[in-house]
């Protein structure tokens, strides 16, 4: 029997009789990060590294039974070895390395390669066979480097300044917007944001990260102060009552699917930005070059195309289906 | 597991310093342009980039934004090869990519490995260098395409590719163009408008040239704009008394223009496209029209005093040499409608009443087989013409055009002195059966669907429709196909026969290419019938009844 089985619950660990990122109620579930479509609602124990802790809480309620490790702490369940190692996805996000009687497997959740200085960043874990996701699996999807992104969008800011006008940012409120703030904090001078994000920053900032006070956009606030200011906002607030307040403003979406034309016309923004928390083609295919496998299997994303080149590249590779979505029916794969 | 390292592209190439005149101001222009939903950002753009940009470029700006594609040197393919061959990809993962991103300049755009060798020149620098490369062997057009994507950044690259796959899908009228140019120089649209008509290559000629010809010193060819009708919406009774209206039918076939100049004669388009040699049947024209005369109208298949079908115009459109059989099997006329210039001067502003009365003169002198004047379509009262309206189909017609007796001829569509009031569409109710994705705006969504009607215990389709669905309508039907595919060949997948939509049409021809034995014209969505199962839908005996109510050959086409 596979050391880690892919079942209608989520991946299961029989030897071991627990779950990474089930999707349906289990008794023990091992969790990557706490992104929706991986931490569900209603299993009996969490287990997830120390940071993602709170995160959780926020999402699932405070009263779930959740137990914390470090990165690179190793706990057995029914001798079975298991440790979380950094995904870099955002806080608290990991790997999952799974090892019994001398056989190594890793599930990676989501990960991106580059150090976007908030969560702690990826490290490549050796194992025989690799568990990994594959949203952005197209060699279209290259991401350039964050400091240059970053320049851009402020560049668009200023801009934007000048025509007087405000920037509404769309990222996702657990993660990208947190990335965006911390690169941003130093370059303008008024940030508000969105109730969804504002909460997220106040818990983290209770925690201790590096990030800005963000002013909580409200209904009391004249309409004169969004003027050239920056305001971050959920995806989901996109062309809502709640947005047009701001105007005069320009929209600007940060996404990797930003990274195609077609994708940005089609939600209708001033501006696109292929900002990332998922490793593009390039990441993807160093990620699996250093863990080593023999074996790899593709989850959420392009993965057929992402099994397909793998195999042509002399590794055993292999699609799986999970309801962490594929490049089709996921609307929002930031979650 | 590394992408390939970029081959050997480098040629000996100065290092230039990225200036601001490049090819760099156009590509921001195009991203500007193709981000934008607003028209006054989009002309402020436009109006801000003739104002700053070279001259040089500026006139092939407004060629390309014109439809004035330079001539194709370097073809898709050998893009797409040199692609695969510049990055080491597999062709299987191309076309991947290509299916997601929708358009193949981009698609290339977004693969090729970083450049090497940053150069930076004006638009009309790699526009020169494309023309130039028409009689080049392959090994040297790919010598100069690897060379280039190795000096261009991303946003660059992606115009440079566009400027040899062509069609700058943007959203830019010539409209828009033409209202950004007349802000930037302070010359009337209208006016602007006809200075930039017309046979002219930008390679040749200067903007300035080209904006400060005065019309009689100008290129004999040079066609007016059209003008174009709005449909209206309500009925005429609003329109005010209809002896002040003049109607005539609204012909389905080419509008065009027929000019005659300096001893020659030219036939344009509404495309803007001079299409003169296509209708050797205008040839004697050239020696009965006087010069300085314009007239607009519709070219038609045509034969013993009644217009032919669409389709058989089809046979026609396209085709560089006619052949003896063509011109006997779809002889075409040319309906007149307005005289433009007359004895060499442009009257225009002149009341149709008047223009109207020359034509009819004209036509009348003239006693030309393939120059005829549309006809009046009189009526006594607004209901009287409605009646008539009913008959339009026998008349191989689309309904009428309602015209103000007083008014000028304008310049593109303007609402208030002209009206096309057509009659109702075609509808049938069928079932969606295949599915594919769209392209540009609408890739990675399924938008192009089949349709079919029932047969017996049989699905027939029978045609193909894109459009008349609202973004929210598209997004649902898509989620819907991605969950109920029963099968997928390469773009396409076959869905579940549950979705009911009805199809609206203008025509319906005979077919033998088509299994369903018809072919439609103008096929769209005209709304998703939720309320509708698939039991109730048309079948392919409704549209045979249709066929033999539309009058068309069925052994034809």
């Amino acid at each position: 029997m596979e050391l880690l089985q892919f079942t209608d619950k989520g991946i299961w660990c029989a030897a071991g009789d627990f779950y990474i990122d089930p999707w349906k109620p289990v008794q023990r579930a091992v969790i990557t990060h706490a992104h929706s479509d991986h931490a569900r609602w209603g299993h009996q124990s969490y287990l997830s590294e120390h940071a993602g802790i709170p995160l959780l809480k926020l999402r699932l309620g405070a009263d779930i039974h959740i137990q914390g490790v470090a990165y690179g702490e190793n706990i057995f369940l029914n001798g079975v070895k298991l440790s979380l190692h950094p995904a870099g996805h955002m806080i608290g996000s990991a790997q999952v390395r799974v090892e019994y009687n001398g056989e190594v497997w890793v599930a990676s959740g989501d990960y991106k390669l580059e150090a976007d200085g908030i969560s702690v960043p990826f490290e490549p874990v050796r194992c025989h066979t690799f568990i990994t996701e594959s949203t952005f699996g197209l060699p279209v999807y290259r991401w350039e480097p964050q400091q240059q992104l970053f320049s851009r969008i402020t560049n668009w800011i200023y801009e934007n300044q000048q025509a007087g006008k405000a920037s509404v940012i769309t990222a996702y409120s657990l993660g990208k917007a947190q990335r965006l703030l911390y690169h941003l904090q130093d370059k303008v001078s008024r940030i508000m944001g969105h109730g969804a994000i504002t909460n997220v920053n106040e818990l983290l900032l209770s925690q201790g990260y590096p990030l800005p006070t963000l002013e909580r956009v409200t209904p009391d606030i004249p309409k004169a102060a969004f003027k050239n200011a920056v305001i971050i906002a959920p995806p989901s607030a996109d062309d809502s009552a709640w947005m047009r307040r701001f105007t005069p403003y320009s929209l600007g979406v940060c996404s990797g699917w930003m990274q195609v034309r077609g994708h940005m016309r089609r939600r209708n923004a001033d501006a696109g930005f292929a900002l990332s928390d998922h490793a593009d083609w390039n990441g993807l295919l160093q990620a699996v070059t250093a863990t080593g496998a023999s074996k790899v299997y593709a989850t959420h994303g392009f993965s057929s195309v992402f099994a397909r080149y793998l195999g042509e590249k002399g590794i055993d590779a292999q699609e799986v289906t999970t309801a962490y979505g594929d490049e089709e029916t996921i609307i929002n794969p930031e979650t | 597991m590394r992408r390939k390292s970029p081959p050997p592209m480098a040629m000996k190439k100065p290092l230039l310093t990225r200036k601001h005149n490049t090819v760099q101001q156009f590509a921001q222009l195009v991203q500007l342009l193709s981000n934008s939903t607003k028209t006054n950002e989009k002309l402020d753009a436009l109006s801000q980039y003739f104002a700053t940009a070279p001259d040089k470029d500026k006139t092939w700006v407004l060629a390309l934004f014109s439809g004035r594609r330079p001539k194709r040197t370097v073809n898709s393919t050998q893009l797409k090869n040199w692609c695969i061959q510049a990055t080491g990809l597999p062709e299987w993962l191309f076309n991947e990519c290509y299916l997601t991103v929708g358009d193949l300049a981009e698609t290339i755009a977004l693969l090729l490995p970083p450049h090497t060798h940053p150069a930076s020149f004006p638009l009309y620098h790699w526009l020169q260098q494309l023309q130039q490369l028409e009689k080049a062997t392959e090994a040297e057009k790919q010598a100069f395409i690897l060379q280039a994507w190795d000096a261009l950044d991303d946003s660059e690259r992606f115009v440079f590719n566009k400027l040899i796959t062509g069609g700058f899908r943007i959203g830019v009228s010539q409209k828009m163009m033409v209202n950004a140019l007349a802000k930037t120089y302070d010359i009337p649209a209208a006016t602007l408008s006809h200075m930039i008509s017309g046979n002219w290559d930008p390679a040749q000629v200067t903007i300035e040239a080209l904006l400060h010809q005065s019309t009689s010193g100008a290129d004999a060819s040079r066609p007016y704009p059209f003008y174009l009708a709005y449909a209206l919406e309500d009925t005429p009774a609003g329109l005010g008394p209809i002896e002040a209206w003049q109607a005539e039918w609204k012909w389905d076939g080419i509008r065009g223009q027929i000019i005659k100049r300096e001893g020659q004669l030219f036939v344009w388009s509404r495309g803007e496209e001079l299409i003169t040699d296509k209708f050797p049947e205008f040839t004697p024209l050239t020696g009965s029209l006087p010069d300085g005369t314009v007239i607009d109208g519709e070219i038609l298949t045509y034969a013993n005093g009644s217009p032919l079908p669409f389709q058989t115009l089809q046979t026609r459109i396209g085709r560089k040499n006619v052949t003896r059989k063509q011109l006997q099997e779809a002889p075409v006329a040319f309906l007149s409608y307005d005289l433009l210039e007359w004895e060499g001067a442009d009257i225009r502003e002149k009341p149709l009443i008047e223009r109207r009365s020359i034509l009819t003169q004209l036509i009348d002198l003239q006693q030309q087989p393939a120059l005829l004047l549309s006809p009046e379509v009189n009526a006594a009262s607004w209901d009287e013409l409605a009646l008539i309206r009913e008959g339009a189909r026998a008349q191989i017609s689309e309904g009428l055009m309602l015209k103000k007796k007083s008014a000028p001829y304008q310049v593109g569509r303007k609402r208030g002195d002209w009206w096309k009031w057509k009659i109702d569409p075609y509808t049938i109710d069928a079932v969606m059966i295949y599915a594919q994705k769209g392209h540009g705006r609408r890739s990675n969504l399924y938008t192009d669907y089949t349709f079919a009607v029932k047969d017996g215990d049989q699905l027939v389709p029978f045609t193909k429709a894109y459009s008349g669905l609202t973004d929210k309508e598209i997004a649902e039907v898509d989620n819907w196909i991605k969950r109920h595919s029963l099968e997928k060949f390469g773009p396409v997948r076959t869905v579940e026969p549950k979705l009911v939509f009805e199809i609206a049409f203008e025509g319906i021809a005979a077919s033998n290419r088509h299994k369903s034995g018809v072919a439609l014209r103008f096929p769209r969505i005209n709304r998703w019938r939720q309320d509708k199962p698939v039991s109730e839908i048309n079948t392919l005996d409704d549209l045979k009844t249709l066929l033999r109510q539309s009058g068309s050959p069925e052994d034809k086409v």
